[in-house]
């Protein structure tokens, strides 16, 4: 499926999403509510069979946080980027798609451990890299006073 | 009466840990081990020993920086990370790179490809307690290693490719020592499988264990060897071409086993690709500049871009997240070995504590590059 | 005081005969076996270290390296350097570990090798014990090791420990059965257990070349079977390196280590040994029918040339497996006893029987 074609096939897909063309893939903006349901569709439906998610990235922006899904269908070989932002920073949760791609679950580990993200329905959401009660060194406001990282 | 015995004896779970500090888990990996004798119940690994904050770090760094921090990720192929980062800054940008610098990328990704392979065919060997192979993997290493240093002056972390090119240009023995590695290597390839493959013990602990089916290694993300030898066709060389990939011919490895010798022979077979993808370049190395012209600070425009890299042991994704700023906003890598880890315990459930050392070096595990 | 390179006999009864003349039988007695074990105690040493380098440079050469070379010429000294090292280090002993039987695994695994050892034939008339049992002494006796490394697994507090002592108990009380079986298969053919018998026996040729088929499918198995008793490669299990770091002497350091590193080196002098006196025979020189002259030659190698010959050949040849070979796995190693070897022993023995009984030997 070309660009273009991915683009309406993906808007007819569901109303809540904003389907447009970002610097090299078709980038998908979807509210946390329908963010399950809308990943369910884009495995599941037979022509998209978005079935290999390659890369999760939890982003700290200044008034939310996003998690940036990159998916590949091994069939047709076509690339999306999936894009959900959370309401708020104090309380930044996202459901899980840990069930749809099995290795969802450690990625979110990842993200959860580094920014403190929290994955809904996640089974397993212990740190990963760091001890329990370190900050969350991937925000924009986390500061070290020993090893000085500004930007 | 000895329902009544069984009863009353306490039974504990057998947990053992291994590593950090193990023999076999390359580093600072530690696996919790549940036991029951010799049966392996569940793995648990525990990970971040050796985080080292990169993505963290990129974020206070100007761009041509972020790739030195790479060769510290996967030691083992920091050519292609370097690559990677490289490639996406010079996708951002929209520079393009002369045909020389395509070539040079290529060969030498692949030279430290084969590189990575050997070191990864002596452990395996190593772990399954056959000690010699290990001495004949590093002695073919070490010529590739030592072209490396010829040409780049490093032989692990190469810091070879810069945003619009390479450091500097080819050494004039390249040509001529590649040409000798490659002709020395296909002889002595056959040696090494006399000397492991063909083992009839070899052959007994491997065939049949562990095995991975292609939907799983899709679900689980599982690239590079490890995935292709269960059917999972994720060679980014061969599906999004980059450098000059789409000028030579060469075989993506599909095997449909998926076992633990699956992967091994998947390995390589690799080897023989990478051998044939450096006889088609290494005569025709184009001439042009070794470097194109960049600006002095490098800031990237405003937005997200992302670089898929096949790397020894899969697929490795850069994402930039940039502001237009002289350092990147966020900086995610998508590490091979971060997503081949976890299949482990889905692997090894139910087998032995010996089968588990034998998965486990056929996922070719390089620690920092899951802790980053 | 006689002195023959060929016949020891001359030299031992001299020296009872002087010693008699002077001094009352008990305490001849007394001075006789400390002297003999005086000299099991150097030769247990010395050979321990000679094998030791000759492991490393052996692994060496297949290795495509050196192998030591710093200490001494050739590196020459460095065992005795590894050695000194190891008696200076540290004893330490684990927390909540059994310390008695932490302390005792050591020593009865390094006892055993030395009353197994007494049994062994080196040329004529050099041999410490020689009773008419002596096969089924050395079987019986090098079976007792195993207690020592399940003690030391269990005593370790550690889990690779027991882990290794286990996997170790499983092998070597599987592997003593085939051990058994080899031997008895040669008992038959020979028809003696008295060691200095069956080595006579093969004054006119060995066992293995008189015993044709089955005298060679006992030899391998022997082999085989021999290689797993002393848990070295491709039968490391107990120790295992890549899965349990070094199994049931993970915890141990200095000299208790060195004991069981010497056991080891012991335990394959003695399996080798046990090769050579019931199938290349023993301290015997070659011998072809009636090659006069070839025998003649031949038998003017010193009789204690040809037995540490034939045991260098054949702890080259275990040394050769171990570099080479992957390790099994447990589950493996106790099919290809149970499933394999055994039959096959059984049905060896059988064959002997009846090759013995219809007279179709050499």
């Amino acid at each position: 499926m070309s660009q273009d074609e991915l683009i309406s096939r993906l808007s007819q897909l569901t109303e809540e999403v904003t389907v447009s063309m970002g610097p090299q893939y078709v980038t998908c903006q979807v509210a946390p509510t329908h963010l399950h349901q809308f990943c369910k569709k884009l495995k599941e439906e037979k022509d998209l069979a978005f079935d290999y998610l390659i890369s999760l990235t939890g982003v700290d922006m200044p008034e939310y946080m996003t998690t940036v899904y990159h998916l590949e269908s091994t069939t047709y070989r076509h690339m999306i980027v999936v894009k959900s932002n959370t309401a708020n920073r104090t309380e930044p949760t996202l459901p899980s798609v840990c069930d749809i791609w099995p290795t969802a679950l450690w990625h979110e580990r990842e993200s959860h451990d580094l920014l403190g993200l929290v994955y809904e329905n996640n089974p397993d959401q212990r740190r990963l890299f760091l001890e329990d009660g370190w900050g969350f060194p991937l925000r924009k406001d986390y500061s070290d006073p020993t090893r000085i990282v500004e930007r | 009466m000895s329902n009544n015995l069984q009863d009353k004896i306490e039974t504990q779970e057998y947990i053992v840990n291994m590593g950090p500090q193990h023999p076999s888990t390359h580093g600072v990996l530690r696996l919790m081990v549940n036991l029951e004798g010799e049966i392996v119940k569940n793995v648990d690994p525990v990970v971040g020993y050796i985080h080292s904050g990169i993505e963290k770090m990129t974020e206070s760094l100007a761009y041509p920086q972020i790739i030195h921090l790479t060769d510290r990720m996967d030691y083992l192929s920091a050519h292609m990370n370097n690559e990677a980062v490289a490639l996406c800054i010079e996708n951002a940008l929209q520079v393009e790179v002369s045909d020389r610098v395509k070539v040079i990328r290529t060969l030498m990704a692949e030279l430290q490809r084969l590189a990575s392979h050997q070191l990864w065919w002596c452990v395996m060997g190593m772990d399954m307690g056959a000690l010699t192979t290990f001495f004949y993997g590093l002695r073919d290493r070490e010529m590739i290693l030592d072209i490396f240093e010829e040409t780049c002056g490093a032989r692990l972390t190469l810091n070879y490719s810069t945003p619009g090119g390479v450091m500097f240009d080819l050494h004039p023995n390249f040509q001529k020592r590649v040409k000798e590695f490659t002709k020395y290597f296909r002889k002595v390839l056959p040696e090494y499988n006399q000397l492991l493959t063909g083992n009839v013990i070899f052959k007994e602990r491997t065939v049949g264990l562990g095995p991975l089916s292609k939907e799983d290694a899709i679900a689980y993300g599982v690239t590079g060897p490890t995935g292709r030898a269960s059917g999972f066709a994720c060679d980014v060389r061969k599906h999004n071409p980059y450098s000059a990939y789409d000028r030579v011919q060469f075989n993506e490895i599909l095997r449909t086993d998926g076992d633990t010798f699956g992967r091994y022979q998947a390995r390589i077979d690799e080897m023989y690709e990478s051998l044939n993808i450096i006889d088609q370049l290494i005569d025709n190395i184009p001439e042009g500049d070794y470097q194109a012209k960049m600006k002095g600070v490098i800031k990237l425009p405003e937005g997200e871009f992302y670089q898929r890299v096949e790397t020894a042991r899969g697929e490795l994704g850069v994402y930039i997240l940039s502001d237009g700023k002289k350092n990147p906003y966020r900086v995610k890598f998508r590490s091979p070995v971060f997503s081949n880890l976890w299949v482990l315990n889905h692997l090894i459930k139910g087998q032995k504590i010996a089968d588990l050392v034998a998965v486990m070096s056929t996922l070719d595990l390089v620690i920092p590059d899951i802790d980053r | 005081m006689a002195f023959d390179i060929y016949d020891f006999t001359t030299l031992t009864s001299s020296i009872h005969q002087s010693l008699s003349e002077s001094l009352p039988p008990l305490a001849v007695e007394m001075i006789e076996w400390t002297l003999v074990g005086l000299s099991m105690l150097i030769f247990v040493a010395l050979f321990g270290l000679i094998l030791v380098y000759l492991e490393r440079k052996v692994c060496a050469l297949f290795q495509q390296r050196l192998g030591p070379m710093r200490v001494g010429k050739w590196g020459l000294l460095q065992t005795i350097a590894d050695f000194v090292k190891l008696l200076m280090k540290e004893l330490i002993t684990p927390n909540r570990a059994d310390k008695f039987l932490y302390n005792l695994a050591p020593f009865i695994v390094i006892i055993v090798t030395f009353m197994a050892i007494a049994a062994i034939p080196f040329a004529k008339g050099l041999q410490a014990l020689d009773f008419d049992i002596g096969v089924f002494y050395v079987s019986a006796i090098s079976s007792l090791g195993v207690i020592g490394i399940l003690l030391a697994g269990w005593a370790s507090n550690n889990k690779y420990s027991l882990i290794g002592a286990m996997r170790s108990g499983a092998q070597i009380i599987s592997y003593e059965l085939s051990v058994g079986l080899t031997l008895i298969t040669m008992i038959i053919f020979a028809g003696t257990m008295q060691i200095s018998g069956i080595v006579d026996a093969q004054a006119s040729g060995w066992f293995i070349f008189r015993g044709h088929i089955p005298a060679i499918i006992a030899f391998i198995i022997f082999l085989i079977a021999g290689t797993a008793e002393t848990n070295r490669g491709p039968f490391d299990l107990a120790e295992a390196e890549s899965e349990l770091t070094a199994g049931f002497h993970t915890e141990y350091s200095g000299i208790k280590f060195a004991f069981f590193f010497l056991a080891e080196y012991v335990n394959l002098f003695i399996v080798s040994a046990m090769a050579t006196v019931l199938f290349l025979g023993g301290w015997q020189p070659l011998h072809f029918g009636s090659f006069e002259g070839f025998n003649q030659v031949m038998d003017f190698i010193p009789p204690i040339f040809w037995f540490f010959g034939k045991v260098m050949f054949i702890i080259y040849m275990i040394m050769w497996f171990k570099w080479t070979f992957p390790r099994l796995r447990v589950d493996q190693i106790l099919t290809l006893e149970w499933k394999y070897l055994l039959p096959v022993n059984l049905f060896n023995i059988l064959l002997m029987t009846l090759i013995v009984l219809m007279g179709w030997h050499f």
